[in-house]
């Protein structure tokens, strides 16, 4: 019995792209249905429609047998559709309670009947086993915990449908499983769900069916068991993805970035990176690995010349970097793709063009004489489009109008293309899709054996053992191994050094740091 | 300096303190609200001349102070209207919006001064009223303090009991709730179904009734006149002691009580002879001070 039905829904935007063209999506009352599909295939956008945040130009919603228009979100609550958004919709500084509620608040006679409120939450947490404080404000909570809240919020709306878009994006991999647990009690309980993602593998572990959707239409819906992750991903980009990356063994040569006993605390003296020493070499690939929040952040923002270092010191190209400005760690070779690409990355209302040259303003071939050359900035643009395959309409467009994976692109058609000697990669290929991810992999790979450094971050265990000749492993702060043999090492050995279990000999850790 | 300390430890300084915060607090809580839904509202300066003068024209004609009150108010909720207007549903700049409006306020006051009684600078051919002073019984009776406390303007207990209903207000109603969560979240409160636009529109006409107050307090209580540009920054000054008060209605009470002081202390100088151009620069003075040692402080916690 389907539960809910989308006929034929088109949604045209401005700049005249189909998000989505025709599309027939169904789903059973009581599953866990995929959506899968590159970045810019329109599931956000078939998701924005349903949940009335966007009005398709054509096309029929059919929920339980009736037909239903939505004019706003509040609509699709009302009829029991809940969505739990990739970027969290909580209020910093009210309680979980409160941020429950909000907009459904219970009322005394001129205020909020916190009781009630506090006890109607209550119940519902303990109903579906989602253990969280109650009275906490929303930003002291961790990010598996903010998922929690979210879901809490759609159930408490009365929602018996849920979308969630890209939960495990953020999520550890124990937050992962935990998300597992409780999505599928919810299943149990006749809920359905919609779960957005680009993990092919949580796909195959969790969901009933899936549906996958390219360039705006869905091509296909299938019973998950019937399909193997490579049938998924072919069906998504619609060719063949190996899945792995063809790599040579690693030539390493001279030490690019050197640090020593690196330390430093945050406000609360809590110490953050706590004594970290490693060198990247010409011509390798060094992953750093570690659950999220034990110094990988800081640390790199160290090297980037983001944060100072309290103590230690680190040298890139030979010389310290206690005093350097970014912009000449740039000029002499340092390449950054950060984390945050929204933030750091690009500037999102800015053109392709703008955001490509950038970091390039001081290069004389984009200049005619003593002034920029829109000439040759579009020539050099254009390349770079065409080199990096970004799918946009022209190198004019904002970057905001692209899609996640495009938006990597132009971050990495820039800091690729810099004739950098050292490149530091944060979560190169988080949220985007398996295509971009692809491409990206086998740039790293190619720069690396064209004598680059590269330093690559990563919660992603595959593309970390994948990609990189030797990993580090951060726990606390400090490294807990440093793993020559990538090839060797299990995930369930790195996790355990992630977690702390297990921690190498002094002597192992100190190989990290090559003298030469 | 034995003048200076002789000065400030009096009945009658202390007294005078509370007298002048009444307007600074009132436009700090005019902010305050306006800030925690997310719009900072700098238009307050506009908003409390042009509801002086609304006062003292209502007053005289209506031959009544409360009923002048009353319109003061009315005047500054339509004003902040105009904000909420162009701000919220025409999507103009809020700064600029608000510097034009200030401007504005600035102009048509004397214009609207000059119709009426022909004068452009002061409106002392109309028989405007003067709130009461109000006497506490009991408390009047305490020595010292009760000189200090009791036998204030209406609008300074109003003032201090508005920092009280606000904080209750944004804490325990639901549009009170909603205003700091469209402040620190517009998106929450989006996807939860409430217009951010119309939440955002409340708090600015609570805005203005508030900067409303404290325009009346100028032109009724503070003096018994409208005179051009008489609030002379205290809208200005508000957006500093709301910005010391980290926006927290209690804070923002004692900051305002700091600018208070300092203006106080700015009229005082000025008995023991020191120049009056060298007095005046106090308060402002001690704005940019304030400000400066806020920023440092807000760049120190952000060092992470």
């Amino acid at each position: 019995m389907d539960i809910l039905q989308m006929n034929e829904i088109s949604k045209v935007y401005g700049n005249g792209i189909y998000a989505n063209r025709r599309v027939n999506f169904s789903v059973c009352e009581g599953e866990i249905h995929a959506l899968v599909g590159e970045n810019g295939a329109g599931k956000s956008t078939l998701m924005k429609v349903l949940f009335g945040l966007e009005k398709p130009d054509s096309g029929q919603i059919i929920v339980k047998g009736t037909p239903v228009s939505f004019q706003s979100p509040q609509d699709a609550m009302a009829i029991g559709i809940g969505m739990v958004h990739q970027h969290f919709m909580l209020v910093p500084s009210l309680s979980v309670t409160e941020n429950v509620t909000l907009g459904f608040e219970p009322m005394g006679k001129a205020f909020i009947d916190r009781k009630t409120a506090r006890k109607k939450v209550q119940e519902l947490s303990d109903t579906f086993d989602l253990k969280i404080d109650l009275d906490m404000p929303a930003s002291k909570l961790a990010v598996g915990i903010k998922q929690k809240v979210e879901i809490l919020k759609a159930l408490y709306r009365g929602a018996r449908i849920l979308i969630l878009d890209e939960p495990t994006a953020v999520l550890t991999p124990q937050e992962t499983v935990e998300l597992f647990i409780q999505l599928k009690a919810l299943k149990e309980k006749g809920f359905t769900v919609i779960f957005i993602s680009h993990k092919l593998r949580e796909i195959k572990q969790l969901t009933d069916r899936v549906s996958v959707m390219r360039r705006g239409e869905l091509v296909a819906s299938v019973n998950t068991e019937d399909v193997s992750e490579e049938e998924i991903s072919s069906m998504m980009i619609g060719g063949g993805y190996s899945g792995h990356i063809v790599k040579s063994p690693a030539v390493p040569k001279e030490n690019l970035v050197e640090i020593k006993d690196v330390k430093w605390k945050d406000r609360n003296s809590v110490p953050v990176v706590n004594g970290v020493t490693f060198s990247v070499r010409a011509g390798e690939i060094v992953g750093i690995a570690g659950v999220e929040g034990n110094g990988q952040d800081e640390l790199i923002e160290m090297i980037t010349g983001l944060k100072r270092y309290d103590s230690g010191e680190i040298q890139m190209f030979g010389s310290s970097i206690k005093n350097e400005e970014i912009s000449s760690l740039r000029e002499r070779g340092m390449s950054y793709i950060p984390s945050d690409r929204m933030t750091l990355g690009v500037a999102t209302s800015m053109s392709i063009e703008n955001n490509l040259i950038s970091t390039k303003i001081n290069d004389p071939s984009i200049y005619s004489g003593k002034l920029l050359s829109a000439s040759k900035i579009a020539q050099l643009s254009a390349k770079l489009v065409s080199d990096f395959r970004i799918k946009c309409g022209s190198s004019k467009t904002e970057v905001s109008m692209l899609s996640g994976g495009n938006i990597q692109k132009v971050v990495v058609a820039r800091e690729f293309t810099q004739n950098a000697r050292l490149i530091i990669a944060e979560q190169p290929t988080r949220g985007i899709d398996v295509g971009a991810a692809e491409f990206i992999h086998n740039k790293l790979v190619e720069l690396r054996d064209s004598g680059c450094g590269v330093l690559l971050v990563s919660a992603d265990l595959d593309e970390l053992t994948k990609l990189s000749d030797s990993i580090i492993v951060l726990h606390n702060g400090q490294i807990s191994a440093y793993i020559e043999n990538v090839s060797a090492v299990s995930e369930i050995e790195l996790g355990h050094y992630m977690l702390g279990v297990n921690k190498q000999s002094a002597s192992d850790i100190g190989r990290a740091y090559h003298t030469k | 300096m034995e003048t200076l300390v002789s000065l400030i430890f009096t009945t009658d300084f202390i007294s005078s303190v509370i007298r002048v915060t009444t307007p600074i607090l009132l436009a700090t809580m005019a902010v305050l609200v306006s800030s925690r839904a997310g719009v900072l509202n700098i238009s307050i300066e506009g908003t409390m001349l042009f509801s002086a003068l609304m006062g003292v024209v209502g007053s005289s004609y209506t031959g009544s102070a409360w009923l002048g009150l009353l319109i003061a108010v009315i005047s500054g909720v339509a004003f902040s209207y105009l904000l909420a207007f162009f701000h919220l549903r025409l999507k103009t700049d809020v700064i600029l919006t608000g510097i034009a409006l200030n401007l504005f306020s600035s102009g048509f006051t004397v214009f609207l001064l000059f119709m009426l009684t022909g004068d452009k600078g002061v409106s002392t051919k109309l028989a405007s009223k003067v709130l009461p002073n109000i006497n506490i019984p009991f408390i009047e009776d305490i020595p010292v303090l009760g000189k200090i406390i009791s036998g204030q303007n209406f609008l300074t207990y109003a003032a201090v009991i508005s920092v009280i209903a606000l904080h209750i207000f944004l804490r325990k109603t639901r549009t009170g709730t909603y205003i700091r969560a469209v402040g620190e979240s517009p998106e929450a409160v989006a996807t939860a179904g409430k217009s951010v636009n119309n939440i955002r529109q409340t708090a600015l006409l609570i805005s203005g009734g508030l900067a409303g107050l404290g325009g009346a307090f100028m032109s009724m209580a503070y003096l018994s006149m409208f005179t051009k540009d008489m609030i002379a920054g205290r809208g200005f000054i508000a957006l500093a002691a709301e910005a010391m008060g980290m926006s927290n209605p209690f804070l923002s009470f004692l900051a305002s009580l700091l600018f208070g002081f300092a203006d106080a202390l700015s009229n005082n100088l000025q008995l023991i002879n020191i120049p009056s151009e060298l007095t005046r620069v106090v308060p402002y003075l001690l704005t940019i001070i304030a400000l400066a040692i806020y920023a440092a402080r807000a760049k120190a916690k952000s060092k992470s």
